[in-house]
C-alpha cells in the first residue's frame, strides 16, 4: 500500500516535471470539419436515406450511399507565400459521421494568414492503382481497365421516384478517352478558396459540400439521359470534373 | 539532471507493476498474413480480449468438431461447416439435430479476421465471432443444446479442464472461454491459394476466356459486380457490406431490416465472398440456386425489383445486365479461378 501511494506521487510528479513550459503560441493545429447539404437542407447518416430532393433539371430523387476522396489539403501563407501540405487524404462515407473530419498527423502549422486549396480525388502523382490498403479494404478502387487508380465520387440512388423510379451511379473518377487504343486521362480538380483563414491558435475550418452542384454548374445535368452507367462515359466525366468546381465552400472557421 | 529523475522514476513504476504471477503462460499463436493480404488490404481485426494461442485454436478446434455441444451428441458445428465444402454444408438450408431445417443457407468460414466491420450472419445479427458462436449452441435448429448441460458435459470431461487450463490459464469452463478458443479457431481460417491470387502473385496466367470473364466483372456496361464483391485489390472478393441484389419482389426473410427495425434495411444481407464458390453451393442466403450457371442467368434476367433494391443493380425493368451467352460462360470461368483447392485440404483444418 505504502509502496503504491509513493508510486502515485512520483507519476504525478513526472506528469508535472516532464511538461512542457506553456507560452504563446507560435504554431496552432488545424482540423477540418465536412458538413454535406442540398442547398439550405443539412444532409447527414440521419436521413442520408430517407430525404427527397429535386435537382436543377426537375427530378425528385434519392441517396443510397454517398462517398467521396479528397487529398492534399495545403494552406498557403498570403503574406510571404509559403505553403504547408497536410500529409494524407480524406475518405468520407456519408452514413459514417465520424469520417466527416480530417485532422492530419503534420497539421501544426506556424500561427498566420492562410488560403486553403485541396484535391478532388488523387492527382495523377496519388492516384496508384491499389496503392492505398485502407481505400482498398473499402472497396473503393476504379477498375483497371477505365485506368485503375480510385473512385472520386459514389452516389447512388434513384430518380424520378415520383413517377417511375430509376437507378442512377453518380461515380468518378479517370476518364477514358478511347478504350482501343486505351487512352486515359486524369479527372482531378483542385479547389482553391478565396477567404482568408486567420490561424492565431488551434482552428477548426468547416468546409460545405453542396451537393445539388453536381447536377447544376455549369452543366445542368438531366439523369434521364446520364444515370448509368457513367464511368466508362468520357463526356459524362468531364462534366462532372467542371460541375464539382462550385461543389465545396468554406463555413465556420473557429478558433480555441 | 531532470531526465534521471524521470528514468528513475519510470524504473520504479514499472518495478510496483510486474509483482506479481511468474510460471505458465500459453504460446502465442503466429497468424500468418498470406502476402496476397498483406500487400492490399488493412490487418485482421483480432480483439486484445481474447488474442490467438495455440493452446487456444487447439481447444477451439477440437470444440468446432466435437458433437459434445449438441444436445444428443449427434451434431457438432463442423456438421454444417465441412471443410471439404470450404466449411459450409451443401443443403439449401441446413437440418440442426432434431431434423428440422433453419430458415438460411449454412454460410462458408474462412477470412472471417477480415470482416472489418465484424457484423457476422447473413443479417449482420451477431457483432463478434464469440457472441456468434453461443447461438447455434442453443438454438433449436442447429444444436438444441442448453449452454449450463454443455458446460457440465465439459467440466466433466476427462480432457478438457485441462486444455481449457493451458488455453487460458484456468480449468475452470464457461460460455465465455469456450466461445473465445471457438473464435480463435475461427480466425485461423485463412483462404489465399486461388489460381487467381496466384495470377495477381504474377505465378501464373489466366486463359484468355477467364481474363474476359474479368473484364466483364470490373465493367460497368457489362457485370458490373465489383462494386460489391471486392476487386483484384481487394481479393477478399466481397464489401462485407449489406445489400439488397434484387432476388425477391416481397421478402419472407426481412435479413438486415428485422436487426435494425429499419424498413430501409429490409431484404439486405450480408455480400458473400466469391472465393471458393466451386466448393459451396447451393448459393444465396436461403440456398435457392444450385449452379453458378443459375446466379449468373439471374443476375443476367432474372432481378425482381423491389423498394429496397440497390440502385448498382443495372436494368431491373428488363430483369438484370443482359449478358450473351458467351459473356455468361467467360463471367463464370473468371468466378472459378477464385476457388483455393488448397483450402479444403489443409490438414491444420481437419478434424
Ligand atoms: C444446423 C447447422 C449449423 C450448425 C450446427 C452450426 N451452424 Fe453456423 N451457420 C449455420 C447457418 C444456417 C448460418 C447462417 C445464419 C444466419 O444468417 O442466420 C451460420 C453462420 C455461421 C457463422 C457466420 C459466418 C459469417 O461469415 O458471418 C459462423 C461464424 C458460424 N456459423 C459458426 C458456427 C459455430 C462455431 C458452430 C458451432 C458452435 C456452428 N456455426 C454451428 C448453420 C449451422
Ligand atoms: C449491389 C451489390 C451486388 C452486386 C452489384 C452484385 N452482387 Fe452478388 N451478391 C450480393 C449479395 C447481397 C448477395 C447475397 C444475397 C442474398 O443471399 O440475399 C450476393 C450473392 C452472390 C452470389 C452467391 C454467393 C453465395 O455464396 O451464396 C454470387 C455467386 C454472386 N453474388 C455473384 C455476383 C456476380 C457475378 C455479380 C455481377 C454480375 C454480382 N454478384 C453483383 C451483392 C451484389
Amino acid at each position: 500500500m505504502k509502496r503504491l501511494l509513493i508510486t502515485l506521487m512520483i507519476i504525478a510528479s513526472i506528469s508535472y516535471s516532464c511538461s512542457d513550459d506553456d507560452s504563446r503560441p507560435s504554431s496552432a493545429n488545424v482540423n477540418f470539419v465536412f458538413s454535406h447539404t442540398w442547398d439550405d437542407v443539412s444532409i447527414d447518416n440521419d436521413n442520408l436515406n430517407t430525404i427527397n430532393v429535386t435537382n436543377e433539371n426537375g427530378e425528385l430523387l434519392d441517396f443510397t450511399r454517398i462517398r467521396y476522396l479528397i487529398s492534399r489539403f495545403e494552406f498557403t501563407n498570403i503574406e510571404d507565400g509559403t505553403s504547408f501540405l497536410f500529409n494524407g487524404y480524406k475518405f468520407t462515407d456519408l452514413s459514417q459521421t465520424s469520417t466527416y473530419n480530417f485532422s492530419a498527423d503534420n497539421n501544426t502549422i506556424p500561427t498566420g494568414r492562410y488560403r486553403l486549396r485541396f484535391v478532388w480525388g488523387f492527382n495523377e502523382a496519388d492516384n496508384i492503382d491499389g496503392a492505398y490498403l485502407d481505400l482498398n479494404s473499402a472497396s473503393w478502387n476504379w477498375p483497371a481497365p477505365l485506368g485503375g487508380g480510385y473512385h472520386f465520387l459514389q452516389m447512388d440512388g434513384q430518380y424520378n421516384i415520383d413517377s417511375t423510379p430509376s437507378n442512377y451511379n453518380f461515380h468518378n473518377g479517370t476518364a477514358r478517352f478511347s478504350e482501343n487504343p486505351p487512352v486515359y486521362e486524369q479527372n482531378f480538380k483542385v479547389i482553391d478558396f478565396y477567404e482568408i483563414i486567420e490561424v492565431n491558435d488551434n482552428t477548426s475550418v468547416e468546409v460545405i459540400m453542396n451537393i445539388s452542384e453536381f447536377f447544376k454548374n455549369p452543366h445542368r445535368w438531366d439523369l434521364n439521359i446520364l444515370d448509368t452507367p457513367l464511368m466508362p462515359n468520357y463526356e459524362a466525366q468531364k462534366m462532372m470534373q467542371d460541375n464539382v468546381e462550385t461543389v465545396f465552400s468554406l463555413g465556420e472557421i473557429t478558433q480555441n | 539532471m531532470k531526465r534521471a529523475f524521470c528514468l528513475f522514476a519510470f524504473t520504479l513504476v514499472l518495478w510496483n507493476c510486474s509483482e506479481d504471477e511468474v510460471g505458465y503462460e500459453p504460446t502465442p499463436y503466429q497468424l500468418e498474413i498470406p502476402e496476397i493480404f498483406a500487400d492490399n488490404i488493412i490487418a485482421p481485426i483480432i480483439p486484445t480480449t481474447n488474442p490467438l494461442t495455440e493452446e487456444g485454436v487447439a481447444l477451439g478446434k477440437r470444440l468446432f468438431f466435437d458433437p459434445i455441444l449438441s444436445d444428443d451428441g449427434s451434431m457438432a458445428c463442423a456438421s454444417c461447416h465441412m471443410p471439404q465444402s470450404t466449411f459450409t454444408d451443401n443443403l439449401e438450408r441446413s437440418i440442426g439435430i432434431d431434423g428440422l431445417s433453419g430458415p438460411r443457407n449454412s454460410m462458408p468460414l474462412f477470412n472471417l479476421a477480415w470482416n472489418y466491420n465484424e457484423r457476422f450472419n447473413w443479417d449482420g445479427k451477431a457483432l463478434s465471432l464469440e457472441t456468434q458462436a453461443i447461438e447455434p449452441v442453443e438454438n433449436p435448429l442447429e444444436l438444441h443444446s442448453d449452454w449450463t448441460e454443455v458446460i457440465e458435459r465439459l467440466q466433466n470431461h476427462p480432457e478438457y479442464p485441462e486444455l481449457f487450463r493451458l488455453a487460458f490459464k484456468t480449468s475452470t469452463i464457461s460460455i465465455e472461454l469456450t466461445t473465445k478458443s471457438i473464435a480463435q479457431f475461427e480466425r485461423t481460417l485463412i483462404s489465399a491459394n486461388s489460381k487467381f491470387d496466384r495470377y495477381s502473385l504474377g505465378l501464373t496466367s489466366l486463359t484468355p476466356q477467364e481474363l474476359n470473364g474479368l473484364d466483364i466483372f470490373l465493367r460497368e456496361d457489362k457485370g458490373d459486380c465489383f462494386h460489391c464483391h471486392g476487386n483484384p485489390n481487394n481479393p477478399l472478393w466481397t464489401d462485407n457490406d449489406f445489400h439488397n441484389n434484387g432476388l425477391d419482389e416481397t421478402f419472407s426473410d426481412l435479413g438486415l431490416g428485422a436487426v435494425t427495425g429499419d424498413p430501409n434495411d429490409n431484404g439486405k444481407f450480408r455480400t458473400p465472398s466469391l472465393r471458393n464458390l466451386q466448393f459451396s453451393p447451393p448459393y444465396m442466403h436461403d440456398g435457392r440456386f444450385e449452379t453458378l450457371d443459375e446466379v449468373i442467368d439471374f443476375y443476367s434476367e432474372g432481378l425482381q425489383n423491389s423498394s429496397t433494391i440497390d440502385p448498382l443493380m443495372k436494368n431491373v425493368s428488363q430483369g438484370g445486365v443482359q449478358l450473351s451467352d458467351s459473356d455468361k460462360a467467360d463471367l463464370r470461368a473468371f468466378l472459378l479461378t477464385l476457388s483455393d483447392p488448397s483450402f479444403i485440404s489443409n490438414p491444420d483444418f481437419q478434424n
